[in-house]
């Protein structure tokens, strides 16, 4: 355990879970769109819609969807910026939902040209998981370099991605593959220990059947 | 790394060192990195501490939902005359101004979390002022305090949803009292009677947050237990021991959180966020 985690981290209050780890979602979203985005709908389920509104989890999430990070007083001030930077949002209670984590959000996110929908949980201390994107289950942290692909199910397609960052010499950490339907679309993420080259993304995106790929560090 | 209060105490008499120095030592050891990255980190920790302080004294502060703001003002205003002297009364009255920051989202430092977040900058920028301490040695003292706070989280919890709040501002209040023996050149010993007279004395502490908040009661026991981390370490530093050993006293307050109900663990569900006036408050802030 860091010494730095007992005292730190440096944080815009009140609650780590309902302050801090929301704007860390907002970022992870705004990440796996992968652009600046435009319009926003958050719904936020249990606890986040009870006890976060006057932990400030409504501008949490939207300092975090304009790229803020916890510790920025600006988080304050969160729904002014987003109206400056053209950021239509708007915000929901979802119904209480027992088998949802208790701070649960659902971003859907439209950008100039993408749109993703992307749910995650506040799991304390200001640590988060990324549980679903686009309808697919999925369970990462954001706390390493992350490679996402859209692609077919289909044989091959992961050897070919673990092949490449084999040949990078990039060590993966975690992976997960997930599908609607076998046959059909597939996503899978894989965090890895080591930093991605920037390349990256292109070489993956020139691999037969996949469609999309999204790639993010820290 | 050391994994028990005693651990710490040991080997820092066996090194004839202070508790700070064995801390960065091993830390800097374990990551890879120099001393002095480590230091400089926690230097820009305690400016964030100190920048709170001086901001919830000098200005009104008030939360979000509104049901607190300005303690912190309020009693630095009234620390001249107050009964338990000016040292207390300044420790408490930053302790406030930290939370009441917190409460209004400003830039905190959690220590050990936000919600008791107060504690360890009340006191020990307090005594380190005080006793003419520099920054630097502040800083060293800060390393002591988070060494006993991970101790804790090793052997029980920080969370008050697992273990109330004698996990949080109780933590805390260890913590700070750790920092002051040193500053006040106790020795590693008397360090670990600090940290266990100050957690004996809110053991069994509920996390009882009115409308989930960390307002009521949160911003008036980060003054508590920054009084209370000065009394700790006065005991102490006078001679007198814990019967029962800190790492004990750890394992107690771990096993006094387990047994405690759920409803007094962060869920507001009891204690005084079950009053009358406590359930009257949340509905309001609910509605606004």
């Amino acid at each position: 355990m860091d010494i730095f985690d007992i005292i730190g981290p440096v944080m815009i209050g009140p609650s780590s879970s309902h302050t801090a780890g929301a704007v860390r979602l907002g970022n992870l979203a705004r990440k796996i769109l992968g652009e600046e985005p435009k319009k926003a709908k958050i719904i936020l389920f249990n606890s986040f819609a009870r006890t976060g509104r006057g932990h400030g989890t409504d501008k949490a999430v939207i300092a975090g969807l304009l790229g803020f990070t916890p510790d920025e007083e600006r988080i304050k001030t969160a729904f002014e910026e987003a109206r400056r930077r053209g950021l239509a949002y708007q915000l929901f209670t979802g119904e209480i939902d027992e088998s949802l984590h208790p701070n649960t959000v659902t971003f859907e996110l439209e950008g100039t040209s993408k749109k993703t929908q992307v749910t995650g949980c506040s799991i304390g201390g200001g640590r988060v998981k990324v549980t679903a994107i686009d309808g697919f289950d999925v369970e990462f942290s954001g706390g390493y370099p992350t490679i996402i692909t859209v692609h077919k199910d289909r044989p091959g397609i992961v050897a070919s991605v673990t092949a490449h960052l084999a040949h990078e010499g990039i060590n993966i950490a975690q992976m997960r593959v997930s599908r609607k339907k076998r046959g059909q679309e597939a996503l899978m993420v894989i965090e890895t220990d080591d930093k991605l080259p920037e390349t990256i993304k292109e070489v993956l995106e020139n691999i037969k059947d996949i469609h999309r790929v999204i790639t993010f560090s820290e | 790394m050391t994994n028990t209060i005693e651990e710490l105490v040991v080997t820092a008499e066996k090194l004839g060192c202070r508790i700070s120095t064995l801390v960065k030592e091993q830390e800097a050891k374990s990551k890879g990195c120099t001393e002095e990255e480590l230091f400089l980190k926690m230097k820009s920790y305690l400016e964030v501490m100190k920048q709170a302080a001086n901001k919830g004294v000098q200005s009104e502060i008030r939360s979000i939902s509104g049901i607190t703001g300005g303690e912190g003002k309020k009693l630095w205003g009234a620390r001249s005359k107050a009964l338990s002297g000016e040292i207390i009364a300044k420790a408490a009255a930053r302790a406030m101004a930290v939370s009441n920051v917190n409460a209004s989202m400003g830039r905190i430092v959690a220590a050990p979390t936000a919600g008791s977040c107060g504690i360890v900058p009340g006191a020990v920028l307090t005594v380190g002022e005080i006793l003419l301490k520099t920054d630097d040695e502040v800083v060293d003292s800060l390393f002591t305090a988070a060494a006993v706070g991970r101790i804790i989280a090793l052997n029980a919890t920080l969370a008050g949803a697992e273990g109330g709040c004698q996990a949080e501002c109780g933590a805390a209040s260890a913590m700070a009292a750790a920092a002051i023996v040193e500053l006040a050149g106790g020795s590693p010993r008397q360090t670990s009677h600090a940290v266990a007279i100050a957690l004996k004395a809110v053991m069994g502490l509920v996390c009882d947050p009115v409308a989930g908040l960390v307002e009521v009661p949160c911003v008036k026991r980060n003054a508590m237990g920054a009084a209370e981390a000065i009394l700790a370490a006065d005991l102490a530093l006078a001679g007198i021991e814990s019967v029962i050993p800190a790492d004990e006293v750890i394992s107690a307050m771990k096993e006094v959180g387990r047994m405690m109900s759920d409803k007094l663990k962060e869920t507001a569900m009891g204690g005084v966020a079950a009053t009358p006036t406590g359930k009257k408050l949340s509905e309001k802030i609910r509605n606004f």
